[in-house]
């Protein structure tokens, strides 16, 4: 076991973006000729380049606002203010709100835990909450219906005392939990881990305590990861779809949350109204995205500072 | 004498290791130990026999069959073009390299059922694509070809992202030294650049091979799923679930459970593998 966190899309990357102006200028490199491909080579990949991203990636999100104004901006207001496309929304926000807050909190804390001290196991406690990432959002929602549905491990003593989970919102803000557990974590660690405990450890020795040493000294240093962090998680939140499908139940205008609601429309044929809500979906993961390339931007240059 | 305090207990410098070390603990085992544990347990309702028979019932064994080797297939066209599109948009400059480099982090981004509904849309007999590719004869919504063209859509990232640093940081030295000795620069890219780069090409195509087996939203719009043709094993443990059969939905779900814990294990053992060239290099 390796006590990295395992790769995943712009991680690495970000690790980058957020570090010290003494680890970016170690890796200033001259130019080189020896690196220079022939021109024949250059041109194809590039073109491959190209052509692959714009058929496979950019064709499709494309395709989401095409379709979703193709019966003018009208017919796309009505979609959306319709009174189940609304609720949809509303219960994606709540969802969202409680769940983003909770992996928030235990987000910074589990950091903090693994970065700021020294104990055996790390790497394993590393994996451990990395293991959501791994596992199908089918089987995601799956964990908690076996626990508290029907026949479930509690489902008798939840049904005794009329209280209800799966089918409901809790049983889909659990759900949420556990799929965008990772997020505000792996966000921290590699960034944390860098920055070391040099700066705590001067904070405590000047006398402050550990509370406030962590609102002075740690939180102004990872801001910016912590931003962007909340902001995945936010995006994974309210797009979550397999998870959430298994527990909810699928009650229009009660349990329906945006993705669920795209899906039922789009199973009945009202194409439009589906790609009017998706789009609003797809806007959320535009602006997660421009979030990034500013985050890692204000990170870089703040470190120059 | 504080001085040998602190010496001595290094790392209880900073306090509050029990409090943060128990809460954490406590809120993993609570959100995901604990129900990943629990579906384990409920296998174990069944006898090994009872087991057998659910997994190797031809309709599951379909869909394992379908999910893991259209995601194989998936992950391969990603390290191809993902090693193609990393070494462009590292490597070269060009007009929108940077929106291009940006574009990669869609499918992450992207919730599942929008990405669904797009491509389905898309490949549709009167989709942009559809109706290009109906003419050849090529079909590719409602098809098992339509849910390996979802799976490569939602693996590329993990590949572009994961090889992507390693390139950037490869020293250039090496290929001068290359090039100062003499060789070709097709020498050059497959003895020295290539080599560099397997563990970390190793991890992006285990990482997408990874999501793509457990992949459910961006594939069921467009897969058709009949069973026995296109029908993946996510949405059969949905289909079980939907029917009251829980013991067959966790026995389908403990196998898929089970290989991802095998490729996290073969992940890990890649990036100890990447670590260690890394350090040679």
């Amino acid at each position: 076991m390796t006590d990295q966190p395992l790769a995943l899309p712009g991680y690495p990357s970000r690790v980058r973006a957020f570090r010290t102006p003494s680890m970016v200028l170690r890796n200033v490199k001259p130019a080189s000729d020896a690196r220079a491909d022939p021109a024949p080579m250059r041109w194809a990949i590039i073109a491959i380049t190209i052509v692959f991203l714009i058929l496979f990636i950019v064709a499709p999100l494309v395709n989401v606002f095409a379709q979703a104004f193709s019966k003018g901006l009208e017919a796309y207001i009505a979609a959306i203010r319709n009174p189940d496309a609304l609720a949809a929304i509303q219960l994606t926000l709540i969802v969202a709100a409680i769940s983003v807050a909770l992996n928030l909190v235990f987000g910074v804390i589990g950091a903090w835990a693994i970065t700021k001290y020294e104990f055996p196991g790390k790497s394993l406690l590393i994996t451990a909450i990395d293991l959501p990432f791994s596992v199908s959002p089918v089987i995601s929602g799956l964990v908690f219906v076996l626990l508290f549905g029907g026949q479930g491990l509690f489902g008798p003593w939840l049904q005794a005392h009329d209280i209800k989970i799966i089918f409901a919102l809790p049983g889909i803000v659990l759900a949420t939990i556990f799929v965008t557990f990772p997020f505000v974590a792996r966000e921290l660690i590699p960034l944390m881990r860098e920055q070391g405990t040099q700066d705590e450890e001067a904070s405590l020795s000047l006398g402050a305590s550990g509370l406030r040493t962590f609102f002075k000294v740690t939180l102004p240093n990872i801001k910016w990861a912590l931003l962007y962090g909340v902001l995945l998680c936010n995006a994974r939140a309210m797009g979550e779809f397999g998870a959430v499908s298994v527990v909810s139940g699928h009650v229009r205008g009660e349990t329906n949350t945006m993705p669920l609601h795209i899906e039922i429309l789009y199973n009945e044929y009202q194409f439009m109204a589906a790609f009017a809500v998706a789009s609003l979906l797809a806007l959320l993961a535009l602006v997660t995205l421009v979030a990034k390339i500013v985050l890692e931007g204000r990170a870089a240059k703040g470190s120059i500072l | 004498m504080i001085g040998a305090a602190i010496f001595r207990h290094k790392r209880r410098v900073i306090p509050g290791f029990g409090i943060t070390m128990g809460t954490t603990l406590l809120w993993l085992s609570l959100i995901v130990l604990i129900p990943l544990a629990a579906l384990f347990l409920k296998t174990t309702d069944l006898s090994f026999d009872q087991f057998l028979r659910i997994v190797s019932s031809p309709r599951v064994l379909h869909a394992l069959q379908l999910s893991f080797g259209l995601s194989l297939a998936a992950a391969a066209i990603n390290l191809v073009f993902g090693a193609v599109v990393v070494w462009a948009l590292v490597r070269y400059e060009f007009p929108g390299r940077r929106v291009f480099d940006a574009v990669i982090d869609i499918p992450f981004a992207l919730p599942t059922a929008v990405a669904g509904i797009a491509l389905t849309n898309l490949y549709a007999e009167n989709g942009w694509f559809g109706r290009l590719l109906a003419p050849l004869g090529i079909q590719v919504a409602f098809t098992p070809l339509g849910i390996f063209v979802a799976l490569v859509f939602v693996g590329l990232p993990f590949v572009v992202r994961t090889v992507q640093p390693v390139l950037e940081d490869l020293e250039a030295e090496l290929e001068e030294a290359a090039a100062t000795l003499g060789a070709s620069r097709w020498t050059t890219i497959r003895r020295v650049i290539f080599p560099a780069l397997l563990p970390a090409l190793l991890t992006g195509f285990a990482l997408a091979f990874a999501r793509a087996v457990g992949e459910y939203g961006s594939v069921i719009f467009i897969a058709g799923n009949l069973p026995n043709v296109s029908e993946i094993a996510p949405l059969l443990i949905v289909i079980r679930l939907e029917e009251f059969r829980y013991a067959d939905a966790t026995a389908i779900a403990a196998v898929m459970l089970l290989a991802s814990f095998v490729i996290l294990l073969v992940v890990n053992l890649l990036q100890r593998w990447s670590e260690r060239r890394t350090r040679e290099y």
